[in-house]
């Protein structure tokens, strides 16, 4: 008899819990699926799943369990593709190839924040480069800004792999840097 | 500490993650070695303009409208799209030569000690808000007296707890009184000395934090706070005394919780 009002207190429920996150969720699929139209795909059959498990969701902590699905989906669609990834497209949204030094004196000309602009799309494409594993390593702690704990959590590692990747990623990531910059001075 | 492992923990100490004495071993390395802390410098760096640099990717308007649109919830199963049926990570990972330059075994080994648990971390957090607390409100004791003998029994009946009241005077602690206090929603006994002019709450309850036998030292918004467990309870010790005094404050309540021999 009150069926529908529980529906309706759930959806609420689920929409007050998961909808903060849609951004977080947005950006790990951007770097995961590494393709604009792959990353809305899985953010949107991320938030199915969420919702079909809503009632098993334990807290307390809602922004790691919806990676942690979204992380799964990306994963499964790889696996139906044959492990193979889309070739970045982050390159192509930005033409500009050229690189520029991606850390200096904090922006304060209207030129430095153009520059600023191309530093960021500079840093995008070089971790778009990443391998998975590093790439979802980096992404995670830079851009959804997860502790260790829960990096390891949803990545489905241990504490020791999640530190063993990011030094790895960050070790990588300066040597790109390292080459783009000595490639335009 | 080697180079090797300072190359993964400076990562850790960068992100925060480090407990506070693992932090200072990796900046005593650092201090020495000049190889470590240009990476560490470089890692800081790196890291502050990945900040600066916005790289999040907000999610479009068009995909906020179609998950809205799939609100509320029908009750029968979502239909999905396509197969998902779950590859083992192992295949899927089994192309990357994980943690080549950096040995993940040698990370798997560490990290058990070295990164603070995110329970432990709140938990802390808690602690030293209380502690703030106590010394704003002008509020420090509910019970004032130097004599362990009366704030030990005023307990009684509070907290589920009987905190051990130990009268460290002599050692140049002194007994203040004694605190009913509320951390995570439970009563909690705080036990209240001074040092000089630096108030220490010793916070006592059955279950605070992750119970270890050994002492873990952190620093919280510039505040020195012990956590360890002994006989079944749980010790916070929290003040703006230094780490060393704190510590030492540390070893003379477990020491007289564990007389040496017959008094």
């Amino acid at each position: 008899m009150s069926g529908a009002s529980d529906d309706g207190d759930r959806a609420r429920r689920f929409r007050d819990a998961a909808l903060p996150y849609l951004n977080d969720a947005h950006t790990l699929a951007r770097y995961l699926m590494r393709n604009a139209a792959d990353a809305e795909d899985a953010v949107q059959e991320c938030y199915l799943r969420a919702l079909r498990h809503f009632d098993s969701y334990r807290g307390p902590a809602m922004k790691p369990w919806l990676l942690t699905i979204l992380r799964n989906v990306c994963v499964a669609e790889f696996a139906r593709r044959g492990r193979q990834e889309s070739p970045s497209d982050f390159a192509e949204e930005e033409p500009t190839a050229e690189v520029l030094p991606m850390w200096q004196e904090p922006p304060t000309s209207p030129e430095a924040v153009l520059l600023r602009q191309h530093d960021s799309d500079a840093i995008r494409k070089l971790v778009a480069a990443l391998p998975q594993p590093f790439r979802e390593a980096i992404v995670l702690r830079e851009m959804n800004e997860l502790s260790y704990h829960e990096i390891a959590q949803v990545a489905g590692v241990p504490v020791g792999t999640v530190m063993s990747r990011l030094a790895r990623a960050r070790s990588m990531l300066r040597a790109a840097w390292n080459v783009a910059e000595g490639s335009t001075s | 500490m080697n180079c090797a492992e300072c190359e993964i923990l400076l990562h850790a100490l960068i992100d925060g993650e480090l407990d506070a004495g693992h932090a200072r071993d990796v900046e005593a390395h650092v201090a020495t070695c000049p190889g470590c802390a240009e990476k560490l410098e470089a890692f800081r760096a790196m890291r502050a303009a990945m900040a600066e640099a916005g790289l999040r990717e907000a999610a479009p308007a068009r995909l906020r409208a179609r998950i809205e649109a799939m609100l509320p919830a029908p009750t029968e199963p979502v239909a999905v799209t396509h197969q998902l049926s779950r590859p083992s990570r192992r295949s899927f990972f089994g192309g990357f030569a994980v943690g080549t330059a950096l040995s993940g075994a040698l990370a798997a080994s560490l990290v058990l000690t070295v990164v603070r648990n995110d329970r432990e971390r709140t938990t802390a957090g808690e602690v030293v808000s209380a502690h703030i607390r106590s010394l704003q409100a002008g509020h420090l004791m509910d019970v004032e007296t130097s004599d362990q003998h009366t704030v030990k029994p005023w307990f009684d009946g509070k907290v589920d707890v009987a905190p051990p009241v130990v009268d460290l005077t002599a050692q140049g602690f002194t007994l203040l009184g004694g605190r009913l206090d509320y951390i995570n929603g439970e009563p909690v006994a705080s036990v209240v000395y001074q040092r000089r002019k630096h108030v220490i709450n010793l916070f006592v309850a059955q279950r605070l934090g992750i119970k270890h036998a050994g002492v873990t030292a952190t620093t919280v918004q510039g505040y020195n706070v012990c956590h360890w467990s002994d006989k079944g309870l749980d010790f916070w010790a929290v003040s703006d005394l230094d780490a060393d005094e704190l510590r030492e404050f540390v070893e003379k309540i477990s020491a007289a919780l564990h007389p040496a021999g017959p008094s």
